[in-house]
C-alpha cells in the first residue's frame, strides 16, 4: 500500500503521532484543557496498534502508572498541564531517582491556581528546576511548531532512555492547539528492552527498582552520581536556534509560540534598519548557555530581552547564562495573553534606547 | 495443600536475605511479634505453590514493609505512600503476562492512597491486594490510620480517637464490595493457628486467582503490632479479637472466583514499519504527482484568513479545509482556533496562515486578507483587523455591514440558504462558501488562469482526502461548491 507523510495536525495529535512511531507502548492520562486532545488521540490511536491506552483517576494516578510501565521496561509516556503538572511532581522526584526513562507531555495554560486555560509559559520553574523534592533534573524539550511537537517526541524517547531520566516535551497551549502542515517522519522497528528492568533475572535474583537509601553515605553516593549524570547531560545535549545574532545588538531569547511572535518581530525590526537578532532555546534544559555566553561576548551584542508568557522565569536562566555581562530586560504577557508582532516590535524598541 | 510450603523457608525468599544491609542477614527486620513477617511467610508460600515466581511484580509500599524486597526473590519497586494499585496498574497493563502483588499498610492504602486503590479495584485490574490492617501507621509512630477504632489511643489521638471529629473506623472490604468488578474479597487474622490457616487459605485463593487472571482480589488481614500498641503478644491478640474482630468481622464477603473465566493475555503491541503506517499515515492520493506549483502573484506573501462565527456552524472546519487545500499545494499553513474565553457563549473562530515561508505567528491581529463572518458579532469583532483592500465574505441573512472602506471588497451571501436550497443540506455550506471565495479571487484577478482552474482541483483533493471512502459526500460537496460558484455569479 503507497502511503502520504503529509498531514494537518494540531500540536496535541503530532506528539502522539511522534510517540507511536518512536515506539511508545502505553499512554496514561488525566483530561486537562488545553492538553486533551493528546489523551483523545492517543485513546484513538493506541489500541489501533495493540498499545495500551488508560483514563487514569488523577495525574497522580497516571504517572504513578507510567512509572509502573517504565520500570516493567515499557516506553511509556503521559501528558498534562500546569495544575497536572503540580500533582505528578512527587512521582517525577521518585522516577527521576529510579533512573526511570519516562516522556511527560506539558502544554502549559495560565496559573497560579486553577488560572484559565490560556496559554502561559508560567511552568518553567516546576518543570526545569526540579519540582519535587530532591535534587534532580528532567529534559526539556520546547518545541515551536507542530512538525517538531512530532520530531521531538522522538528526540524525547531517545534522550529518555540514553540517560534514564525523565524527558518532558514542553509547549504552550498556543503550540498545542494549533495545527500546521507536518510530515511524518519515517518508523522504524525499534525495540527495546532494558537490562535493568523490574523482574529481569541476574544471576538468579530479579531486578528491583528502589530510591530507598537508608544510610547517609550511600544516599550521598547517589545523589553524586545523579549530579554526574546532569553534568553529561549539560556538556552534551544543550539544543538552540539563531536568528540574526552574527551582528545583532539586542537578542530575543524565547520559545514556544513567543518565538513565532519574535521571529515575525525581528524582520519587521530588521526592515527598519534595528539590528535584532534571537536564539529560541529547543531546550530549556539543559538550557543552551554556551550558545548564549558565546552572543553576549561576540563583541556586538548589548544585551538581551526575554520574552516570556510567563511573570519572568527563564530571564534567570539566562542572566545566570551569560553571567551577568551584559544587560537582560524583559518583554512579558501572562494570563493566556499572547504578545503581538508590533508589541515585541515596540519592546525591542525602548530597550534598544536602554542599552 | 503441598509438602513444600509445610517445611522450612520458601524458595521464594531470598536465604539468607542478602539484600538486607548491614550484619543480620538471618532475620527479618520487623519488630517481634508483627503481623507482616507472618503475612510475608504465607505470600511467598503461595507465589511458590502457584508456581508464578518468575513473573511475580511486587508493588513494596511506604510503611513498614518498605523493605519487603530484601526478602522476596521476585521483580519489585518501592513506589511513593499509597500509589501501588496505580502503581501496579501500569504493570499490569504495561506487561500484561506478569502477576502484580501490591502489599500494604492501612495508612498507605486506606488514607493518602484511598482513590488509586478504589480506581483499581473499580477497574477490575488483575491485580491481587494484600492489606494490612493494624489499626495504627507502624512505621511513623503510632498515629491514627483510619482503621483506628473509636476511643483508641495512639500518638495523634492521645486522648482517643474521638469519632465525632476523627470520623469512624473505615471498613475497606465493605467498601470494595459495594463495587462491581472485584473477584475476591476476604478478611482475616492472625491471632491462632487456626486463624493463620484460614488467612493461608485466602491468600492462596488470592495468588490463584492471580494466576488464573480472573481479576481483582483483595485480603484485608488484621494483623499485630504489639510494639505502637504497647501492648504483649497475648494483649495485642485479645484486643484483636475482642475489639478489632467486632469491628472489622471476619469471613468471605465475596468469592467470585469460580463463576469468572479465566483472563488471557492480550495480544502483543504492533510495532512493524506496516502496521504503523496503517494507522498514522494518510492513503497517498493517486495523482499527487502532478501538484502544480501556483504562480498567481498572490502567493509570493503570506495569505491571513480569518473565519469567524458560532460554534456548530463549521466555521472551524471550513478553515481547516482551506489549510488543506494550501497544504496539498506544498505552502506552509498554520491553522489556529480560538479557544478559552473567546469561545465562551457560543462563539467560534480560527486563523489560516498561507505561506511559501515559515510562518512566524499563527495568530492573526491585523493585516488580514480575507474575512468569512456569519454572524454581526464576529464581524463587528474582527473586521478591524481586515486590511483596507481586503475582501470580506459575509452572511447577508445575518450581518448589517457598518461603514467600510470603499477599497474593500464586501461580498454579502446566504451560503446556508444556497446549501439547504441547492444541496439539500446546510451542513455543505462550507464548500459553498469556498466556491463564493473561488468566484471572487477570479473577479478581483488575484489568480492568474491556471490558478483559477486548481483551486477547484485542489478542493476537489481536499474534500477527496477527508471523505475517500465516502463517495455521496465528496459528490455533495462538489455540487455546494458549485452552487455557491453559482449563486454568486447571478
Ligand atoms: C507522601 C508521604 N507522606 C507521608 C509519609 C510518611 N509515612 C511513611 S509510612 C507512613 C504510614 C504507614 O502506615 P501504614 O500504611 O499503616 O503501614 P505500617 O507502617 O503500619 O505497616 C507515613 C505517614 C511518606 N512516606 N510519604
Ligand atoms: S511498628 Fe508495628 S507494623 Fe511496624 S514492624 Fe513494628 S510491629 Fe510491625
Amino acid at each position: 500500500m503507497a502511503y502520504s507523510n503529509s498531514l494537518m495536525l494540531k500540536g496535541n495529535e503530532a506528539v502522539i503521532h511522534g510517540a507511536l512511531i518512536a515506539g511508545c507502548d502505553c499512554y496514561f492520562g488525566y483530561p486537562i484543557t488545553p492538553a486533551s486532545e493528546v489523551a483523545h488521540s492517543a485513546a484513538k490511536l493506541f489500541p489501533m496498534l495493540n498499545r495500551v491506552f488508560l483514563q487514569a483517576e488523577s495525574e497522580i494516578g497516571a504517572i504513578n502508572m507510567v512509572m509502573g510501565a517504565a520500570a516493567a521496561g515499557k516506553r511509556t509516556m503521559t501528558a498534562s498541564s500546569g495544575l497536572g503538572i503540580s500533582l505528578k511532581q512527587e512521582g517525577v522526584s521518585y522516577i527521576a531517582a529510579l533512573e526511570l526513562p519516562v516522556v511527560i507531555v506539558d502544554i502549559t495554560r495560565g496559573g497560579p491556581g486553577l488560572g484559565n486555560i490560556g496559554p502561559e509559559q508560567s511552568d518553567y520553574f516546576q518543570v526545569c528546576k526540579g519540582g519535587g523534592h530532591g535534587s534532580y533534573r528532567c529534559l526539556v524539550l520546547t518545541p515551536n511548531s507542530v512538525q517538531e511537537m512530532c520530531d521531538m517526541a522522538r528526540t524525547a524517547f531517545d534522550l529518555a532512555e540514553k540517560y534514564r531520566m525523565p524527558c518532558y516535551i514542553m509547549a504552550d497551549g498556543v503550540i498545542g492547539q494549533m495545527m500546521e502542515s507536518v510530515r511524518l517522519p519515517e518508523p522504524e522497528d525499534r525495540p527495546y528492552d532494558p537490562e535493568w528492568k523490574m523482574g529481569k533475572a541476574v544471576d538468579g535474583k530479579a531486578n528491583i527498582v528502589t530510591s530507598i537509601y537508608l544510610e547517609h553515605n550511600d544516599l550521598e553516593e547517589i545523589n553524586r552520581k545523579l549530579q554526574k549524570k546532569y553534568a553529561e547531560v549539560q556538556a552534551a545535549e544543550q539544543r538552540s536556534e539563531e536568528l540574526y545574532t552574527d551582528d545583532a545588538e539586542l537578542v530575543i531569547v524565547a520559545y514556544g509560540i513567543c518565538s513565532r511572535v519574535a521571529a515575525g518581530a525581528i524582520e519587521q525590526l530588521r526592515a527598519e534598519g534595528y539590528k535584532v537578532g534571537m536564539l529560541r532555546p529547543q531546550r530549556v534544559w539543559p538550557f543552551p548557555s554556551d550558545a548564549l555566553m558565546k552572543i553576549a561576548t561576540n563583541g556586538k551584542c548589548k544585551g538581551f530581552l526575554s520574552v516570556e508568557l510567563s511573570a519572568g522565569q527563564m530571564i534567570e536562566d539566562v542572566r545566570l547564562a551569560i553571567e551577568c555581562k551584559k544587560p537582560v530586560h524583559l518583554y512579558n504577557r501572562m494570563g493566556g495573553n499572547v504578545p503581538s508582532c508590533d508589541e515585541v516590535v515596540e519592546a525591542a524598541k525602548k530597550v534598544l534606547k536602554e542599552i | 495443600m503441598s509438602e513444600k510450603i509445610k517445611f522450612g523457608r520458601s524458595p521464594v525468599f531470598f536465604d539468607p536475605f542478602e539484600r538486607r544491609p548491614g550484619p543480620i542477614k538471618k532475620n527479618m527486620h520487623y519488630c517481634p511479634g508483627c503481623g507482616h513477617g507472618i503475612l510475608h511467610k504465607l505470600v511467598a508460600e503461595a507465589i511458590d505453590y502457584h508456581g508464578i515466581q518468575g513473573k511475580t511484580m511486587f508493588m513494596v509500599p511506604v510503611g513498614c514493609a518498605v523493605f519487603a524486597y530484601y526478602y522476596f526473590n521476585v521483580g519489585a519497586i518501592s513506589v511513593p505512600h499509597g500509589r501501588a494499585p496505580a502503581v501496579g496498574t501500569g504493570v499490569a497493563r504495561a506487561v500484561p503476562d506478569s502477576y502484580v502483588i501490591s502489599y500494604q499498610g492501612d495508612g498507605d492504602l486506606a488514607a493518602i492512597g484511598f482513590n488509586e486503590f478504589l480506581q483499581a479495584a473499580n477497574r477490575g485490574e488483575k491485580i491481587s491486594i494484600f492489606f494490612v490492617n493494624n489499626s495504627n501507621y507502624g512505621m511513623t509512630g503510632g498515629q491514627m490510620a483510619p482503621t483506628t477504632l473509636p476511643g483508641q489511643k495512639t500518638a495523634t489521638t492521645p486522648f482517643g480517637r474521638n469519632v465525632l471529629t476523627d470520623g469512624f473506623p473505615v471498613h475497606v472490604a465493605e467498601m470494595v464490595n459495594t463495587l462491581t468488578a472485584p473477584v475476591y474479597i476476604e478478611r482475616v487474622a492472625l491471632t491462632s493457628t487456626a486463624r493463620i490457616m484460614n488467612a493461608k487459605k485466602a491468600v492462596f485463593k488470592a495468588i490463584e486467582n492471580l494466576k488464573n487472571r480472573k481479576g481483582f482480589s483483595f485480603v484485608e488481614v488484621l494483623a499485630p503490632c504489639p510494639v505502637n500498641l504497647k501492648m504483649t503478644a497475648d494483649q495485642i491478640n485479645d484486643f484483636i479479637e475482642n475489639q478489632m474482630i467486632p469491628e472489622f468481622p471476619l469471613g468471605c464477603i465475596r468469592d467470585r472466583s469460580a463463576e469468572v473465566e479465566n483472563g488471557t493475555v492480550p495480544a502483543p503491541p504492533a510495532h512493524d514499519v506496516e502496521s504503523v503506517k496503517k494507522v498514522l499515515f494518510p492513503p497517498a492520493m493517486e495523482d499527487a504527482a502532478d501538484i502544480k506549483e501556483n504562480t498567481s502573484e498572490i502567493f509570493n506573501r503570506e495569505l491571513r484568513i480569518k473565519m469567524a462565527g458560532f460554534g456548530g456552524q463549521g466555521i472551524l472546519s471550513l478553515g481547516i479545509t482551506l489549510a488543506n487545500m494550501a497544504r496539498l499545494r506544498n505552502f506552509n499553513v498554520s491553522w489556529m482556533p480560538s479557544y478559552g474565553p473567546e469561545q465562551r457563549g457560543g462563539a467560534a473562530s480560527c486563523a489560516v496562515i498561507v505561506s511559501r515561508n515559515r510562518i512566524p505567528s499563527p495568530m492573526i491581529s491585523k493585516d488580514c486578507d480575507l474575512l468569512i463572518a456569519t454572524t454581526q458579532t464576529a464581524l463587528d469583532k474582527y473586521v478591524g483587523e481586515l486590511k483596507n483592500d481586503g475582501i470580506l465574505i459575509y452572511d447577508n441573512t445575518a450581518v448589517t455591514l457598518p461603514e467600510l472602506p470603499e477599497t474593500m471588497t464586501k461580498v454579502g451571501v446566504d451560503a446556508v440558504g444556497i446549501a439547504s436550497r441547492d444541496v439539500g443540506s446546510p451542513k455543505f455550506v462550507n464548500s459553498v462558501l469556498i466556491g463564493v471565495l473561488s468566484v471572487v479571487l477570479e473577479q478581483k484577478g488575484l489568480l492568474n488562469a491556471e490558478d483559477q482552474a486548481d483551486f477547484e482541483q485542489a478542493f476537489t483533493a481536499a474534500v477527496r482526502e477527508k471523505f475517500g471512502k465516502k463517495p455521496g459526500a465528496v459528490e455533495s460537496n462538489a455540487q455546494a461548491f458549485a452552487a455557491g460558484r453559482q449563486g454568486i455569479a447571478k
